[in-house]
C-alpha cells in the first residue's frame, strides 16, 4: 500500500493522459469544494462538473459530505447511489489538501448481497415449510398446514381448497395471526375464475390473478377490511389433482411482485406434493383396512354366559396380522339333546406375516362354510383338508376345533386337533390338564386322523387354546431358553378360578415377558371359561398363589 | 365446594365396597357397587376415577407390598374393566365437541387401566377418543396417527423400564406433528423425566390431564426438535453398551454370583429362577437410569426390591454382591460405575450387613 500512495504522490494527475481515461470514475477536488479534476468516466455520471467549478451541485450530496468530512479529518470512504447505480469512493489525499475520489461500481455486489439475503430467507422459510408439511400423512392436517403458513409467509388470509365430492370441498382458510379453520364448504368453483380449473389440475393453467371485486362473498374473511389483490394458484400433485391455493392481500399491503409469485408457485409445488401424498396414504390406508379386517383377529364375547378371550401378537411390529388365528362362532349348531354349541377354533398356519395372513383368511372362511357340520369334527377338518390340498398353497396348517356349550352351571367341550398342541385345563384347585385331542396336520396327506376328546369344566374352570408362539418362546432372565410347557403349566395353575380375560391377558404377559426384546413367533391364545356363580370366591386376597 | 367434600366421602365408601368384591373375584357384586354409586347420584367421572381409580391404585399397591400375585393382579383388573365397560354403557356421553384425542400405552406396558379410564373421562368431557390400549406397537401408533390426525396422543406409562420406548414414542408422535401429554408412574413422581424426554405436557392424574386438555388443545409441535438434544449424555453410549448385552451380562453376574455367594447353591430351582429375574430387573433399571441419567431412578428401585425380597421371604443379602459383580462387569463406564457403588453402599446400609469382601479389586 505504501509503494501504491507513493506513486500517485508522484505522479502530476493534470499531466498523465493515461489516468484521464482510466477506467474507474476520477473527481480531485480542492479544500474548499473547487473541482480540480475531472476524467473522462467521472463526467459521464456527472455530466455538469467541470474542472474550477464547485463540487456541490454536480456530484451527489453523499460525495459532498463526504469531501467536507474528509477536510474536517474523517478519512472513510464512503459509498452511495448515483441514479440507480451504486458506488464505493475511496479518497486519496493530496498534500496541499486536495483529495481525489476513485469511484468503484458495487451495483452488482449490491443486488446480489440483497438477492442473497432476500434467497436465504426463503429458503430458510421453505426448509420450515418443507419439515412442517412432511410431519402429516393426514390430508385434512396437511391441508391446514398449508393454509397456516401460507397466510403467515404469502398472504394476508389464504384458502386451501382441495378436489371435492359433487356439492362441497374440502377447504382450510386461516387470516394471518389467526386459527386454521377446517371445513366442507358447498361452494360453486365457478364464482371464482380460474379456481375450477385448478381445482381439475389438468391441464395446467398458471396462476391467476382476478379482480377483488368480483370475489364471492364467502372467499372474504370477516372483518378483513378491502382486498387489495387476490390470485388463484392451483398445486401440482403427484399425477392428480391436489387442489387449489387462494392468496389475499389487503390494499395497504402492496401487490404480489414477480419474485413473490415465483416464491408462491415453489410453496405451491411442495404444498400440492405433500397433500397428494397424504391423499395417497390416506386411500392406501383405507383400502388396507378394509382388505386386513377379516384378517385381524376377531373381538370376543361372552356366549350364553360362557366367557370367551383371546389374545394375539404377530412376530412382525410392523404388521398386524400372522399366521396364528382364533375365532368363535356363537350358536354354530343346535346338538341332538338340545343344546346349543358354539364353536371356537385356534390355528396356526405354517409361516408368517402377510402371506400366512393371507391363508389364516381362507381357512377361516373355509370353516366357517363349514359350520353346518360343526357337530362333527372329524367331518369339518377332512374338508378342510381337501380344500388346502386343492389349492396351489404348500403350506400347511394346524388347528384346534372346540365345540362349547352350556349345560346347567357346566361347560361341556368337545376337542378335536389337526396336529395342534394339546389345549390345556384348569380346575378351580389350580390343576392343569392336558387334553387328549390329537390328530393329524392340515393340508399334507389325502387321509387325516383326528380324535376328539370330550371335557367339562365347572363353574370358574378355564380350557386354554394356545399357538406354539407361547411355549417354543426364546428368551428368560439368563436368554436363549425355552419357555416349554412346563412353565406354561405352571402359569396356568396360577390363573385358577380367574375370569377368561385375565387368564389369557396373564398368559400372554408372561411369554412376552419372558421373550423380552428378542424375536419371537406369531402368538394367540384363547381361554374358554365357564360362567362363575355368583359368589363364587375365586380369587383369595391371600398372598402369593402357589 | 361442600359437594364435593361429601362426594369423595361417599366415593371412599363405595371405594371400599368395590375392592371387597373385586378382590374376591366377585364380579356381579363389583357392578352392583359402581351402578349404584352412578344411580344415586355420585357423577360418572367420579365413579371412573374416585371409585374404580382408587381400587385400581390399591391393587397396585397390594401387589407392590406382595399381597396380591400378578395373576390375582390381573384377575382384579380384568373385573375392573368389565365394570368400567358396563358403567361405559349405561352413561350419557355428550356429543363430541372438543378434540380427538388418541389415548395409548408406552410398548410393552400392561397396565392399560389408567388409559381406559382417561378415555372414558375424556369422552365424559366432549372430547372424540381414540382407545389403543396396550400392547401397540410404535408404528401402528404412527400410522393411526396419520389417518386420524389427532389433536393430540395421551400416553401411560408405568414401568421405568420401558422409559426408552417412550422416548422413541413421543419423539415419533411429535414428529408427526402431534403433541404428546405423558402421564403414569414411570414419568416419575413429579413429571420429571416426561420432560426430560420432550413431552409437552405431564399430568399427574387423569382428572389433571382432562382439565389441560380442557383447557386449551396443547400447541402442536415445530419440527426442528432432535431426540438426541433431550440426552446429550447418551453420546458416551453406556445406554447402548448395557441394553445391547443385557443378556450376556445378566448371565455373567449369575455365574459370577454362583461363585461369591454359596447359599445360592442351596436355593430351589423357582428361587434361581427368581433370582435370575431379579438379576435381569436390576440390568434393566440400570439401563433405564443411565438413558435418562438420574441414579436415582436406579437407587428407587433397589429400596423397592429390597423391600419386595423381604415381603417374599428370599434374602435380599444377595443384593451388595450382585452389585459387586456387574459393577466389575462394567468397570469400563463410569456412569455405570457410580450408580453402581451407589446403590452398593445403600443396599449394604439397609440390609445392615457388610458386603462380603467390600475391597475387592474387579471379579473375574
Amino acid at each position: 500500500m505504501v509503494k501504491t500512495s507513493r506513486v500517485v504522490r508522484q505522479s502530476d494527475v493534470q499531466q498523465d493522459v493515461g489516468w484521464r481515461s482510466a477506467p474507474y470514475p476520477v473527481v480531485s477536488v480542492d479544500a474548499a469544494g473547487a473541482v480540480r479534476v475531472v476524467n473522462e468516466a467521472a463526467l459521464v455520471l456527472f455530466p455538469g462538473a467541470a474542472v474550477g467549478g464547485s463540487m456541490a451541485g454536480t456530484c451527489p450530496g453523499w460525495l459532498v459530505e463526504a469531501h467536507e468530512r474528509h477536510t474536517g479529518g474523517t478519512r472513510d470512504r464512503v459509498s452511495g447511489l448515483i441514479g440507480e447505480r451504486s458506488f464505493e469512493a475511496h479518497p486519496v489525499g493530496g498534500d496541499d489538501g486536495t483529495v481525489t475520489w476513485w469511484l468503484v461500481e458495487d451495483t452488482d455486489t449490491r443486488l446480489a448481497r440483497e438477492a442473497l439475503r432476500l434467497e436465504r430467507e426463503r429458503t430458510a422459510v421453505l426448509g420450515e415449510v418443507s419439515s412442517r408439511l412432511l410431519t402429516s400423512l393426514n390430508p385434512e392436517r396437511c391441508m391446514q398446514v398449508a393454509a397456516e403458513l401460507a397466510a403467515g409467509h404469502l398472504a394476508d388470509a389464504a384458502w386451501v381448497i382441495a378436489p371435492g365430492g359433487r356439492r362441497d370441498f374440502p377447504v382450510a382458510r386461516c387470516v394471518r395471526g389467526g386459527d386454521v379453520v377446517h371445513e366442507r364448504l358447498a361452494v360453486d368453483p365457478d364464482d371464482v375464475a380460474g379456481l375450477a380449473e385448478a381445482l381439475q389440475g389438468f391441464p395446467p393453467v398458471p396462476s391467476r390473478w382476478i379482480e377483488p371485486s368480483s370475489a364471492p362473498g364467502w372467499l372474504v374473511p370477516e372483518e378483513f377490511g378491502e382486498i387489495g389483490s387476490i390470485v388463484v394458484t392451483p398445486l401440482p400433485g403427484h399425477g392428480v389433482p391436489a387442489g387449489a391455493l387462494i392468496l389475499l392481500r389487503r390494499t395497504e399491503q402492496r401487490a404480489f411482485s414477480e419474485d413473490e409469485e415465483v416464491f408462491a408457485r415453489l410453496f405451491a409445488a411442495r404444498a400440492g406434493a405433500a397433500m397428494s401424498a397424504a391423499r395417497m396414504f390416506a386411500q392406501q390406508v383405507s383400502i388396507t383396512e378394509t382388505l386386513m379386517r377379516d384378517l385381524l383377529p376377531p373381538k370376543l364375547h361372552q356366549v350364553d354366559g360362557i366367557e370367551f378371550a383371546g389374545r394375539y401378537r404377530p412376530a412382525l411390529d410392523t404388521e398386524r396380522v400372522g399366521g396364528d388365528f382364533y375365532d368363535v362362532h356363537p350358536a354354530a349348531v343346535t346338538t341332538g339333546a338340545g343344546a346349543v354349541e358354539s364353536l371356537a377354533v385356534l390355528g396356526d398356519v405354517c409361516g408368517k406375516g402377510l402371506e400366512a395372513a393371507v391363508l389364516t383368511g381362507k381357512v377361516r372362511t373355509t370353516l366357517q362354510a363349514l359350520l353346518p357340520m360343526a357337530s362333527d369334527h372329524r367331518r369339518m377338518l377332512e374338508l378342510l383338508n381337501n380344500a388346502l390340498l386343492d389349492s396351489h398353497d404348500t403350506r400347511f396348517v394346524t388347528v384346534v376345533l372346540a365345540s362349547v356349550a352350556r349345560v346347567g352351571s357346566e361347560v361341556r367341550l368337545r376337542l378335536t386337533s389337526g396336529g395342534h398342541l394339546p389345549p390345556l385345563v384348569v380346575r378351580t384347585t389350580g390343576e392343569v390338564q392336558e387334553v387328549p385331542a390329537h390328530g393329524t396336520l392340515i393340508g399334507v396327506l389325502p387321509e387325516i386322523e383326528a380324535t376328539t376328546a370330550e371335557v367339562v369344566l365347572a363353574p370358574g374352570e378355564t380350557c386354554l387354546l394356545y399357538t406354539d408362539g407361547i411355549t417354543e418362546a426364546m428368551g428368560g432372565p439368563l436368554g436363549g431358553e425355552m419357555f416349554g410347557e412346563e412353565r406354561l403349566h405352571a402359569v396356568l395353575a396360577s390363573c385358577a378360578g380367574m375370569p377368561a380375560d385375565a387368564v389369557a391377558e396373564h398368559v400372554h404377559m408372561v411369554a412376552s415377558q419372558w421373550i423380552g426384546g428378542g424375536s419371537h413367533d406369531d402368538i394367540a391364545v384363547l381361554a374358554i371359561t365357564a360362567p362363575r356363580g355368583r359368589h363364587l370366591t375365586a380369587v383369595g386376597g391371600h398372598g402369593r398363589g402357589a | 365446594m361442600t359437594t364435593t367434600t361429601r362426594e369423595t366421602l361417599d366415593a371412599r365408601t363405595c371405594a371400599q365396597r368395590l375392592w371387597e368384591a373385586v378382590v374376591v373375584g366377585d364380579e356381579h357384586a363389583a357392578r352392583d357397587v359402581v351402578l349404584t354409586a352412578s344411580g344415586e347420584g355420585l357423577d360418572t367421572e367420579s365413579v371412573l376415577l374416585d371409585v374404580i381409580g382408587a381400587v385400581q391404585r390399591r391393587v397396585g399397591a397390594e401387589w407392590a407390598a406382595n399381597r396380591l400375585t400378578v395373576a390375582q393382579e390381573h384377575a382384579a383388573t380384568a373385573i375392573n374393566e368389565r365394570v368400567i365397560a358396563t358403567l361405559a354403557g349405561t352413561a350419557t356421553f355428550p356429543e363430541p365437541h372438543r378434540g380427538r384425542i388418541t389415548v395409548a400405552c408406552v410398548d410393552g406396558e400392561w397396565h392399560a387401566l389408567p388409559a381406559r379410564l382417561l378415555s372414558e373421562v375424556l369422552r365424559l368431557r366432549g372430547f372424540r377418543v381414540d382407545y389403543l390400549g396396550a400392547q401397540v406397537p410404535a408404528p401402528h401408533l404412527i400410522t393411526h396417527l396419520h389417518s386420524t390426525g389427532p389433536d393430540a396422543v395421551a400416553l401411560s406409562g408405568s414401568i421405568a423400564t420401558r422409559l426408552p420406548t417412550a422416548h422413541a414414542t413421543i419423539t415419533a408422535c411429535q414428529a408427526a406433528g402431534v403433541p404428546v401429554l405423558a402421564g403414569g408412574g414411570a414419568f416419575g413422581p413429579d413429571g420429571r423425566y416426561a420432560r426430560l424426554l420432550g413431552a409437552d405436557f405431564w399430568a399427574p392424574d387423569a382428572r389433571s390431564a382432562a382439565d389441560r386438555l380442557t383447557e386449551a388443545p396443547l400447541p402442536r409441535p415445530r419440527g426442528t426438535h432432535q431426540p438426541i438434544d433431550d440426552l446429550p449424555h447418551l453420546g458416551d453410549q453406556e445406554y447402548t453398551m448395557v441394553s445391547r448385552t443385557s443378556g450376556q451380562l445378566v448371565k455373567a453376574a449369575y455365574s459370577a454370583l454362583e461363585a461369591r455367594f454359596p447359599e445360592l447353591a442351596s436355593y430351589s430351582e423357582s428361587q434361581r429362577h427368581h433370582t435370575a429375574q431379579d438379576l435381569a430387573h436390576i440390568v434393566d433399571f440400570l439401563a433405564a437410569s443411565l438413558y435418562i441419567d438420574d441414579d436415582a431412578l436406579f437407587l428407587g428401585f433397589l429400596a423397592w426390591t429390597t423391600d419386595i425380597l423381604g415381603a417374599r421371604g428370599v434374602p435380599a443379602r444377595f443384593l451388595p454382591p450382585a452389585l459387586d459383580v456387574l459393577a466389575a462387569e462394567l468397570r469400563d463406564f463410569p456412569r455405570a460405575k457410580r450408580v453402581l457403588a451407589r446403590a452398593h453402599e445403600l443396599s449394604t446400609r439397609t440390609l445392615g450387613v457388610e458386603g462380603p469382601d467390600h475391597d475387592h479389586g474387579p471379579a473375574a
